[in-house]
């Protein structure tokens, strides 16, 4: 039935508190899930109070200020720190989004940080990405075609380029699907919201010569019927995209062509 | 997620699984259509129960025993608990993870609500043709 028993390492502590604001004029507290696979102990969450005059604006400034001056444990995922590469999707504040995009004055109180939510963790806020990736690799994310390649550009009107607006500009940060509660209770099967926007951005390609074929590969009640528009997707996404519309547009082509 | 992928199998063999089913567009597809019957045959039947409230056992018999009503009553019950076991197909496909639990209780919605609609159609049948 229903999995009432909680995994292993679901019950989080209260870990160590650090305070290194003294004096500070503006003080704002950080309280951080730690879990690490070394040391045999159940996750925690530790308390970083921090002058907010010492680092940037944004969330992404904070933990690498509290990496570099504070606590060199604190492990985290991040690179471009202007919401290009993806890389530091995390859980801020009960919603999942950027570190790099997230103002620090957006969030009323304390700060609360989990790693994206229901993914196994390789260590604090690193989620483990790989059956995500190997989803988007089962999709084939690039251009197929049948036709010979041509000796010049594939050609693509206008209009045509303009139905990838709102799909290109993904960037792989997971926060959709990890807040989409059917990816928690199937995502072994249910390919979620990132993927399937990816699925369409490929479909809806002029240019592409497979799509009945992905169409195909995706009528599945569990890969592509798992979504039930409860539309946390659309909510979470730090780049403003439709991952719910995406999914809706597969669903419609479905009917289409039958 | 609920099933730990072995470590020995890729990550590419665990995501393509069994392939996919090519299946699940008619079960979506009809969810939608019964929904959009439901509208109407709901409100007609929302009515003609509150039209017969405090009629007595004659004239519910009257109502159901003209041709449209007993159309509309077979209508609603079919639709009704077609729409039922699809809706409650994919809530147990949501959350029940063991796979005979799965497929004991599919099949449990799956003849009752079969058994159930057969049973209104039925009743209606019986007072329409006579009785």
């Amino acid at each position: 039935m229903v999995e009432l028993n909680l995994p292993a390492n679901s019950k989080v502590g209260v870990g160590k508190t650090i305070n290194v604001a003294n004096g500070a004029k503006r003080a704002k507290t950080f309280k951080i899930y730690r879990w690490s696979p070394d040391d045999g102990q159940n996750p925690r969450v530790d308390t970083y109070i921090v002058d907010l005059d010492k680092f940037g604006p944004m969330i992404l400034d904070a933990i690498i200020y509290i990496k570099n001056q504070v606590d060199s444990t604190l492990t985290f995922r991040r690179s471009c720190r202007e919401g290009i590469c993806g890389s530091c999707a995390m859980n801020i504040d009960g919603a999942n989004t950027l570190a790099c995009l997230k103002a620090i004055e957006d969030v009323k109180g304390d700060v609360t940080i989990y790693p994206l939510p229901h993914m196994p963790v390789v260590k604090d806020l690193v989620p483990d990405l790989n059956h995500v990736y190997a989803q988007l690799a089962s999709i084939k994310p690039w251009l197929q075609t049948q036709s010979p390649a041509p000796s010049r550009e594939r050609l693509q009107s206008p209009e045509d380029r303009a139905k990838l607006d709102g799909l290109y500009e993904c960037i792989l940060c997971f926060c959709c699907s990890t807040s989409c509660p059917s990816y928690w209770w199937n995502g072994d099967r249910y390919l979620g919201p990132s993927i399937l926007l990816q699925a369409y951005r490929w479909i809806v390609d002029s240019r592409d010569e497979m799509t009945g074929e992905r169409l195909d590969n995706l009528e599945d009640p569990f890969r592509l019927y798992r979504c039930h528009t409860i539309m946390n997707c659309t909510k979470a996404c730090p780049k403003g995209l439709n991952p719910a519309k995406a999914i809706a547009e597969i669903k419609k082509l479905m009917v289409v062509r039958r | 997620m609920t099933s730990t992928p072995s470590n020995l199998r890729s990550p590419l063999a665990h995501a393509r699984g069994l392939g996919s089913a090519k299946d699940g567009t008619e079960h979506w597809w009809s969810q939608r259509l019964t929904a959009i019957a439901l509208v109407p045959l709901t409100i007609w039947f929302v009515f003609g129960v509150i039209r017969h409230l405090g009629a007595d056992y004659a004239a519910f018999h009257a109502w159901i025993k003209s041709p449209f009503s007993a159309v509309m009553m077979i209508l609603v019950a079919v639709v009704t608990f077609h729409h039922a076991q699809a809706g409650l197909q994919v809530v147990i496909e949501d959350y029940i993870h063991s796979e005979w639990r799965k497929l004991a209780a599919l099949i449990a919605v799956k003849f009752l609500s079969f058994a159930l609609a057969l049973a209104c159609v039925l009743a209606v049948a019986k007072i329409f043709i006579g009785a």
